[in-house]
């Protein structure tokens, strides 16, 4: 029969079914490859950041100076460092740190984009130009630079990699909020409200608020995927948490004088954070599908 | 027959030609012929094996309400049903041509050429980022046809052809800075360049203003006079009455009605035929129901209070909205329109898009400041007042919209729309249980039920939503609702409903309208009195009856005879 | 008329921002802990101290630290339109010798990894959009991968693989052609990735348009409907990003430089940071910033060339 080309069927009007569909508050689970294997990685991620142990037995400060520099095996999955340390250990408890700097930057992120976005989205004119002209500035100066501009003024610490990630990585969300609270503002639902004869504070705190923050499970966890990879950048660069700390970032400074010789040193906690990074943001975007699902 | 350059370089398109030329040579043999024609989309059939002929010259109609398949049907014609569709039939012929045996690659040789597809809404049915002149030379091109020269002059001859003033200017010019009209004319320009046989129309006149949708009816007229086939698919009974000389209705897939369209049209055989004209609001059902039972086919009149012409409910005097635009120029949307609506009467506001209408609603709501002029709700003052002070009035006014669900908090579900609702009323509700008591005697005011209670608006249906928004509306037990183009996203069988809904609702609860409405058959349908606005100002004004009648004022002249009409049998 | 005049507004907009950022640096400057004369001293040194008010005095005089904020402030302001960014604290030489020569590479790295980035995306996104299942989701997975590498991991790994493995091209490249071969795609994988997502969901909802509809109505096949019709839309997106996404790649080639060991404003930046030398950094920062604030520019432009639509507004 004749062969067809991608179009959907035409005409935009619902049909008339005439029967009500009951929503349902239970999410429905459907196994998918795509779900699972992200959700397994997060849980791996919690537990090794909770409970280290379960996951391996040896000590990350191990040394053991007769199996230096081993490539990955079956007995060393990621091999072992200048120091005989066997790196999959360390990886393991290096998660607690990486984790922590990651939901740091990002709390500390988010808060600042909630504020400045429904600020600009909510009284717009003045405000919505003077905060739209800061967040341009702002976008001038990659995170990255960002970071190593207060990291030159303050020295390298832990707490400045967080509030460097954190306030440099604010802009981008706090764009996404603002246009969010600015597509909710026009909608007709919030216009039908006031129509009403509700309070404008009510609708803000009933309708505004709650659909402007829809998108917030997705964001968060693309926050933390991201402030990971750029806490580990910065640790690559020499600049992060220092030696012997586990942190994954650091992991990757003291692999870098090996790259030609002993790889797995840089590529496997490097391969680490880009499978947790990657999962994180999938996960997030799962569930975000999924409680816009339910709400219908 | 019409005279083509003949531009065709490639034998193949030349041999088309002439085959093209001997087809309509034999006028009153069939050009196009289906037989048993099925379409699948996934398990569910859409089209449930149906029939009809094309001749030269005259015009098809296909009818019918969303999901009946007619626009399946017509994309099948061209071979674009959709991807995921299975396409059976027992015979789909074009002048000698079998439809059912072309691969991707002979369609193209059809498409454009043979056949000529029309789409609804040029705004959105030509790339608003190339030319006019480009958009309209696009089959010339494909299919080899003549130079570039020849093709820019053979442009600017279609334009001019097809009624666009200054050819080559609007040919130079991108579809965006055409008015609605013209793009329209551009559309159907493009559509007919290489002169096909066959023209088909999906839904050609949706979207356009009344006038407009007359000027677009005469052109394809002009086409059928000239040999052309056409197939015409609407859900507009009257649309269709104007061009059509034969006539199918299809409903779910089948054909339910098959014949001349005079016959059709003013003696149908099926009921559901039936149904769909007495559904179509017009000045001969005023004062009726609109949706009859199937066995009484009485007309049932309605049962109303005498208006109470004492103190106008709601009063505007000569306000004023002007805008300023970004480049600093003023437009004056609402100019100096002054109106009163009375206790239980319905005052319609017909008009055009851009005529200022839906501001005015908007202002006579009090969601927007007029610039001068004001509002008073019986008799004091409304749009004047401070918002604090206003807002505990507000549930005297209920406005019902053209779009429902995007009025609905999304993640909410009709119980607590509803008992939102009830809350900003004069009663509201001192405890749950009887918040969704009330709630479920609403549901069953407009004809839904309590199961409907749990329901999510997205999962409803047009007309169900709409339902459930009149229900929003009449919670707080207001005295007027204003109703914004509230049908006008409604196929005809289910507006109707809504229409008897409000009238009923009139009726029993002596609630008055505002009503707003492009159509203005609808309008004479619902409306006690009525104002016709164009550009801002309140053009005419006067009973249903005055203004359709006896009209005054050009304008409404015009708009009047551009109105497609359709006269039924019973009230011939 | 009018469009010279919109031009203008936004060529001064963009200054206005310039000079935004370059007061953001300045006074970020004054968040360092101590005093700046403290920490000049204590990296000369190699030692954290106290130092006497007489050790710190001629430090201050030199950098003029004594002066008041706000002259200093209008100094550094008036500086930079005169192409002054201010003296490295360590190595007492202007900012702008310090970055100088190193500033060439680091933009030819950028300029190549984007316009490679872009021919990626494209070729990407026009063999794989709504080619059926299994290529689609190849695609639209490919690109969900690449978009989310970081830079350092990529490059370690391209290091490895093509240059220490499998010897095709050198480990320390310079700035050679062959050389930069591999930094210019650990830039520019990550890069595609991300624009072919948003040119992939622009495509996919511009194919659903009624216009492509009418286009294949006219016998148009489908290969020249997304040439002709589709390809024109879906890169709109794209070419905004393209002015945020060239300052994205300039702090992303501070990283590949470090990885690959090429010469660029990448070592200068990090030895910078490491010495605590701030006006250094400041200025490569506001460099970049310029940078981005005129790709920005031209991209606005180029914007309104390519989407008429703006230009009736």
């Amino acid at each position: 029969m004749t062969s067809v080309t991608a179009l959907p069927p035409a005409s935009g009007r619902a049909p008339d079914s005439g029967r009500a569909w009951r929503t349902g508050r239970r999410i429905r689970v459907r196994v998918r490859l795509g779900t699972v294997v992200p959700l397994l990685i997060v849980v791996l991620l919690l537990v090794a950041a909770i409970a280290p142990g379960l996951l391996t037995t040896r000590s990350p400060n191990g040394i053991d100076i007769e199996h230096t520099l081993l490539a990955p095996s079956l007995s060393h999955p990621f091999g072992t460092d200048d120091a005989g340390r066997d790196l999959y250990t360390r990886v393991i408890y290096g998660a607690r740190e990486s984790l922590g700097i990651g939901l740091g930057a990002t709390g500390l992120a988010m808060s600042i984009a909630i504020l400045l976005g429904f600020a600009a989205g909510l009284a717009g004119g003045v405000v919505d130009a003077v905060i739209g002209r800061i967040l341009e500035v702002s976008f001038a100066f990659p995170v990255l630079l960002l970071a190593l501009l207060l990291i030159a003024i303050r020295g390298p610490s832990l707490t400045t990699e967080i509030v460097a990630v954190g306030i440099g990585s604010a802009p981008g969300y706090a764009r996404m909020v603002r246009g969010q609270v600015l597509n909710v503002r026009q909608a007709p639902y919030i216009e039908a409200a006031s129509a009403l004869g509700h309070r404008r504070l009510a609708v803000i705190r009933r309708h505004l608020f709650p659909n402007a923050m829809r998108p917030l499970v997705a964001m968060i966890t693309l926050g933390v995927g991201q402030s990971i990879v750029w806490a580990s950048s910065l640790s690559f660069l020499g600049l992060g948490v220092a030696p012997p700390s586990p942190e994954w970032g650091a992991l990757l400074d003291s692999g870098r004088m090996y790259i030609t010789t002993s790889w797995w040193l840089e590529v496997m906690p490097g391969l680490v954070i880009v499978v947790v990074a990657l999962s994180v943001t999938s996960l997030g975007r799962t569930l975000q599908h999924r409680l816009e699902g339910a709400a219908r | 027959m019409t005279d083509i350059e003949t531009g065709f370089a490639d034998p193949i398109e030349q041999g088309i030609e002439q085959g093209i030329e001997r087809a309509v040579a034999d006028d009153g043999a069939p050009l196009l012929t289906v037989e048993g024609l099925r379409v699948w989309f996934g398990s569910a059939e859409v089209v449930k094996g149906i029939s009809f002929t094309t001749r030269p010259g005259r015009c098809l109609a296909i009818v019918g309400e969303s999901g009946s398949g007619k626009s399946v049907t017509a994309r099948t014609l061209v071979g674009l049903t959709g991807s995921g569709a299975q396409v059976q039939a027992g015979r789909i012929d074009l002048a000698g041509t079998d439809l059912t045996r072309q691969t991707e690659r002979s369609w193209r040789s059809i498409r454009g050429r043979q056949i000529g597809f029309i789409l609804q809404d040029a705004l959105v049915s030509l790339d608003q980022l190339r030319r006019v002149g480009d958009e309209v030379a696009e089959p010339l091109k494909v299919h080899g046809w003549g130079t570039r020269e020849a093709r820019a002059r053979k442009v600017v001859d279609l334009l001019a052809s097809v009624g666009v003033p200054e050819p080559e200017m609007r040919a130079r010019q991108r579809p965006y800075e055409l008015s609605g009209g013209l793009r329209q004319r551009a559309l159907i320009a493009s559509a007919i360049a290489l002169d096909p046989t066959l023209i088909v129309a999906d839904e050609p006149t949706t979207a356009l203003d009344v006038t407009i949708q007359a000027q677009v009816l005469d052109l394809l007229a002009e086409s059928k006079a000239r040999g052309t086939s056409i197939i015409l698919i609407s859900h507009d009974l009257s649309v269709v009455a104007r061009l059509a000389d034969e006539v199918l209705v299809m409903r779910d897939g089948c054909v339910v009605e098959h014949g001349v369209a005079h016959q059709v049209l003013h003696q149908p055989r099926h009921e559901y035929t039936q149904a769909l004209l007495d559904a179509i609001p017009s000045e001969h059902t005023r004062g009726t129901r609109l949706v009859r039972p199937a066995s009484d086919a009485t007309v049932v009149a309605r049962t109303r209070e005498p208006v109470d012409r004492d103190r106008p409910l709601l009063e505007a005097r000569h306000i004023t909205k002007v805008f300023r635009g970004p480049d600093k120029v003023d437009r004056t949307v609402v100019d100096d329109v002054s109106f009163e609506l009375f206790t239980g009467e319905t005052l319609g506001i017909v008009g055009e898009s851009g005529s200022g209408k839906t501001t005015s609603a908007r202002i006579a709501l009090a969601l927007l400041q007029p610039t001068s002029g004001d509002v008073l709700l019986r008799g004091q003052p409304w749009s004047t007042l401070p918002p604090a002070r206003r807002r505990p009035l507000r549930k005297q006014i209920g406005v019902i919209y053209q779009d429902p669900l995007s009025s609905f908090d999304p993640r909410w579900h009709v119980g607590r729309i509803l008992a939102d609702a009830l809350r900003t009323g004069n009663r509201p509700p001192s405890s749950k249980a009887e918040a969704r008591a009330r709630a479920i005697r609403l549901l069953e005011q407009v004809g839904l039920s309590a199961e409907h209670l749990s329901a999510a608006p997205l999962r409803l249906s047009g007309g169900q939503r709409q339902r459930v928004s009149i229900a929003r509306a009449l919670a707080p037990e207001p005295e007027v609702i204003i109703c914004d183009e509230p049908v006008s996203a409604l196929d005809v069988s289910i507006q109707a409903q809504v229409l008897d809904l409000l009238t009923d609702l009139q009726d029993e609860l002596g609630v008055s309208y505002l009503f707003i409405s492009h159509d203005l058959g609808v309008i004479h349908h619902m409306s006690d009195r009525v104002l016709v606005m164009k550009d801002g100002l309140v053009v005419e004004s006067g009973t249903a009856d005055e203004i359709f009648e006896r009209p005054a004022h050009p304008y409404t002249q015009r708009l009047l005879t551009a109105l497609p009409r359709l006269t039924t049998a019973a009230n011939q | 008329m009018k469009t010279p005049r919109r031009i203008v507004v936004k060529v001064a907009g963009a200054v206005l921002v310039l000079i935004a950022a370059a007061s953001v640096t300045f006074f970020a400057q004054l968040l360092v802990p101590g005093s700046r004369a403290t920490v000049i001293l204590n990296e000369q040194n190699g030692r954290a101290q106290q130092w006497t008010p007489a050790q710190l005095a001629p430090v201050n005089k030199e950098f003029g630290f004594s002066k008041p904020i706000i002259v200093q402030y209008l100094d550094y302001v008036g500086g930079l339109f005169r192409g002054n960014l201010g003296t490295s604290f360590t190595q007492y030489k202007p900012v702008t010798q310090v970055i100088g020569a190193e500033l060439a590479p680091s933009l030819v790295l950028t300029v190549a990894a984007l316009i490679t980035a872009w021919v990626l995306t494209l070729v990407v996104t026009l063999l794989t959009v709504r080619r059926g299942r299994f290529i689609t989701a190849l695609g639209s997975g490919w690109e969900a991968l690449t978009a989310s590498l970081p830079a350092y991991w990529l490059g370690v790994v391209l290091l490895v693989v093509f240059a220490v493995e499998i010897r095709i091209f050198p480990v320390i490249g310079g700035t050679s052609p062959m050389g930069t071969v591999l930094p210019v795609l650990t830039l520019a994988i990550p890069l595609a990735g991300f624009l072919g997502q948003v040119t992939r969901d622009e495509f996919e909802k511009v194919l659903d348009q009624p216009f492509i509809t009418t286009a294949r109505t006219r016998g148009m096949s489908d290969t020249a409907v997304r040439l002709k019709h589709a390809l024109r839309h879906s890169i709109l997106p794209a070419i905004t990003l393209s002015g945020w996404a060239l300052g994205a790649l300039v702090s992303g080639a501070v990283i590949v430089e470090n990885v690959f060991g090429r010469p660029g404003i990448g070592q200068v930046l990090v030895n910078a940071v490491n010495t605590r030398d701030v006006p250094t950094v400041s200025g490569i920062v506001l460099v970049i910033a310029a940078v981005y604030v005129v790709a920005n520019l031209l991209v606005d432009i180029a914007y309104s060339i390519v989407d008429p639509r703006l230009r009736a507004s």
